[in-house]
């Protein structure tokens, strides 16, 4: 399965914007830390299905950390 | 799968050294859409100011120089006069620009400078470790107002937009918030036009940004945010002061 | 053109400055130099260039940090408190490696001071006005027609080592009248290019024009580089005239409108059988130290003379190292030192009136002469 919605983890900093402005509730924080030092945002696989593809995560990310995708 | 949201490629490929949660990263990355969507990337010239934007020339691929505090906007206007053809942003903050930089911002608004000016307006100095800055609200405490500022021998704060509408000069003014995804759609199409009058000779053009500085205001992120939406925009109401039109 | 003109000093610099390239010019109104801006607002025009009249000198030196960085050959004057309010922006451009002139018409301070002559810039441009490790190259005209040889050779010496470049001159300099014979129309076209100009990164990296190094172990770097740069300078760009250096016993160092002084006091004195000759730094920084070199071995002694309670006589002292007496006579805010009173004081130094030569109570000066 494809995936929706895409973090490059490394530049996460664990803002948590984009947990509080997902409609759908799917993004979390990993309880790993990336290289920063960060718990990155991510959405699970079995997650990814229920993204629609609204792009408010991207919209609101401060670091570019997430691109966002829909089917054809 | 179709992209809906990709990184702008004018953006370089590197973790910031803002904040978690810092607007900061938001702005970069809208200039950054609006320098790809109009394909001026390889004729673009930003100038980073002083303040936590200081580094700004790491995160854009594109033709930087970096100013002493407030003077962007002058030396703005020696790129532009010196190539014409160049497109010229400054980038800065509420302490470089109304503060130490008054005169400079104003001034290129009088001359009427072609150059397009991202302004961001988190009501403090962020930098130097949240000192108040002509923008600080009445009652908001920062460390150099820790009592909360008081109009009495503090002053009111600055509204650098609705100042610099006064401008016959000035082309474009308006005031934006970055404090969700409406908002910064809508911060986005300011920053595109004020891009575009500037390819289109129409003068200086200047976006004030609303943010937040959730280090120094001692909250998350998210209810920095809140604060904004709460306390800032009362001050500072949205809009466009001026668009040039009618002149 | 080749034929001689009658021109007033800051406008025949301004007329020199545009035949040298010079296409962009910034500045803001001061006495005594604002016929060089209102030259420039009437004349850059012509040759396809920008005059802007900043808000402040604060600006307008920004404005020069920025056409200089986007590939502008660029000129701005002031005068003394402008200058001092430009120390920011100097700086900056010196550790951000930018090339440009600047024209210091300088009068007479500190603070307000007055409007008249002075050379009390001499700490000021030799050793750094503003903050930092940094070295400005100072050119000081001693006539109209050396300022206009020397504005074309500062824009070249400017672009070759991307360091400001200082004309030092007075209030006398720029306001007084004489023939000029203006050097070769540069060919613009031709000048070395600046490939590190912000002018668009289109087909290449990004260029970034930039003096913050937050690394300790970076800016040390950058700044032994510097200094490597002005170990060039000294070497290469130093200018100096004597005047009787074959016979000459005692020596009178002066530089700009008070070596024209001395020049007409060696006459005065020599009709009367004093050997006396001149040491003139043109090169103020670098500062001439081998012409001290060449006659240290003949000269009896030397007399500094300037319009400053004594600045360029410390690097006068260092250059003769105490191999030799100096000393030192003075007038300030404007007050030109007359010929009769240079002479007195070499006559008084020679004969002997005249004890200390090597501590600060010397700098004699002052009062009517």
């Amino acid at each position: 399965m494809e995936k929706r919605v895409v973090f490059n983890e490394d530049h996460c900093k664990s803002c948590e914007l984009c947990v509080g402005i997902c409609p759908k509730k799917i993004i979390k924080l990993r309880t790993e830390l990336n290289r920063q030092g960060y718990h990155p945002a991510f959405v699970s696989d079995e997650d990814q299905d229920k993204c629609i593809s609204c792009a408010l995560c991207a919209r609101m990310c401060p670091d570019a950390v997430i691109e966002v995708r829909r089917p054809q | 799968m179709i992209p809906v949201y990709t990184r702008p490629k004018s953006l370089t490929n590197v973790v910031t050294h803002y904040c978690p949660g810092c607007p900061h990263g938001i702005a970069h990355r809208l200039v950054a859409e609006t320098i790809d969507e109009l394909g001026i990337q390889g004729k673009t010239v930003g100038v980073a100011s002083v303040g936590c934007s200081v580094f700004a020339y790491n995160y854009f691929d594109v033709d930087f120089q970096q100013a002493a505090h407030g003077r962007a906007p002058a030396v703005a206007t020696g790129i532009k006069r010196v190539t014409p053809d160049s497109i010229v942003f400054t980038y800065q903050g509420d302490g470089d620009l109304a503060s130490i930089g008054m005169a400079e911002i104003v001034h290129a608004a009088v001359r009427g400078e072609n150059i397009t000016v991202v302004f961001i307006n988190n009501a403090i100095y962020g930098m130097t470790g949240g000192q108040m800055a002509p923008t600080t609200l009445v009652g908001q405490k920062t460390t150099t107002s820790p009592f909360g500022r008081d109009p009495k021998t503090q002053g009111y704060p600055v509204k650098v937009s609705e100042l610099l509408a006064t401008v016959k000069g000035a082309h474009y003014v308006a005031r934006f918030s970055l404090h969700n995804p409406a908002n910064i759609q809508r911060a986005k199409q300011g920053i595109k036009k004020a891009f575009q009058n500037q390819i289109e000779g129409k003068g200086f053009s200047l976006v004030e940004l609303l943010s937040t500085c959730s280090t120094n205001w001692g909250m998350t992120p998210q209810n920095a945010l809140k604060w904004l939406e709460e306390n800032m925009l009362p001050e500072y109401p949205l809009g466009e002061f001026k668009t040039g039109e009618g002149e | 053109m080749s034929e001689s003109m009658l021109m007033k000093g800051n406008e025949a610099l301004a007329e020199a400055a545009i035949r040298a390239g010079c296409r962009f010019y910034f500045g803001y109104p001061i006495t005594p130099q604002n016929e060089i801006s209102e030259y420039m607002a009437r004349r850059i025009g012509e040759h396809g260039g920008v005059f802007v009249q900043a808000e402040s000198e604060v600006s307008s030196i920004n404005m020069v940090y920025g056409a200089a960085g986007a590939g502008g050959r660029v000129l701005i004057s002031s005068s003394s408190p402008g200058i001092s309010l430009m120390q920011e922006a100097i700086s900056y451009i010196a550790g951000a490696e930018l090339p440009c002139v600047i024209v210091n018409m300088s009068r007479g301070g500190p603070g307000l001071g007055g409007i008249q002559p002075s050379q009390s810039d001499y700490f000021q441009s030799t050793k750094g006005g503003g903050h930092g490790d940094y070295r400005i190259i100072v050119f000081a005209p001693a006539t109209i027609q050396e300022g206009c040889d020397l504005m074309a050779t500062a824009f070249d010496v400017a672009d070759k080592y991307r360091n400001p470049v200082m004309i030092l001159g007075d209030g006398m300099i720029g306001q007084m009248m004489e023939p000029v014979v203006f050097p070769e129309v540069v060919d613009v076209a031709g000048l070395p290019a600046k490939p590190w100009a912000t002018t668009g990164n289109e087909g290449r990296k990004a260029n970034l024009i930039n003096s913050i190094y937050l690394d300790p172990e970076e800016l040390d770097t950058h700044n032994w580089k510097l200094e490597e740069k002005y170990r060039k300078v000294r070497e290469n760009e130093v200018r100096y005239e004597i005047v009787h250096g074959d016979d000459a016993e005692w020596f009178f160092v002066a530089y700009g409108t008070v070596a024209r002084i001395c020049m007409s006091v060696i006459q005065r004195l020599r009709k009367d059988g004093v050997k006396v000759g001149l040491v003139r730094p043109i090169s103020l920084w670098p500062f001439p130290d081998e012409a001290f070199e060449k006659v240290v071995g003949q000269a009896k002694g030397f007399l500094t003379v300037e319009m400053s309670t004594g600045q360029m006589v410390e690097d006068v002292r260092l250059a003769v190292n105490g191999r030799k007496p100096v000393y030192f006579y003075g007038r300030t805010g404007g007050a030109v030192p007359t010929p009769r009173s240079v002479e007195r004081r070499l006559r008084d130094v020679i004969e002997g009136r005249v004890p200390s030569q090597s501590d600060y109570f010397d700098r004699v000066g002052g009062g009517k002469s």
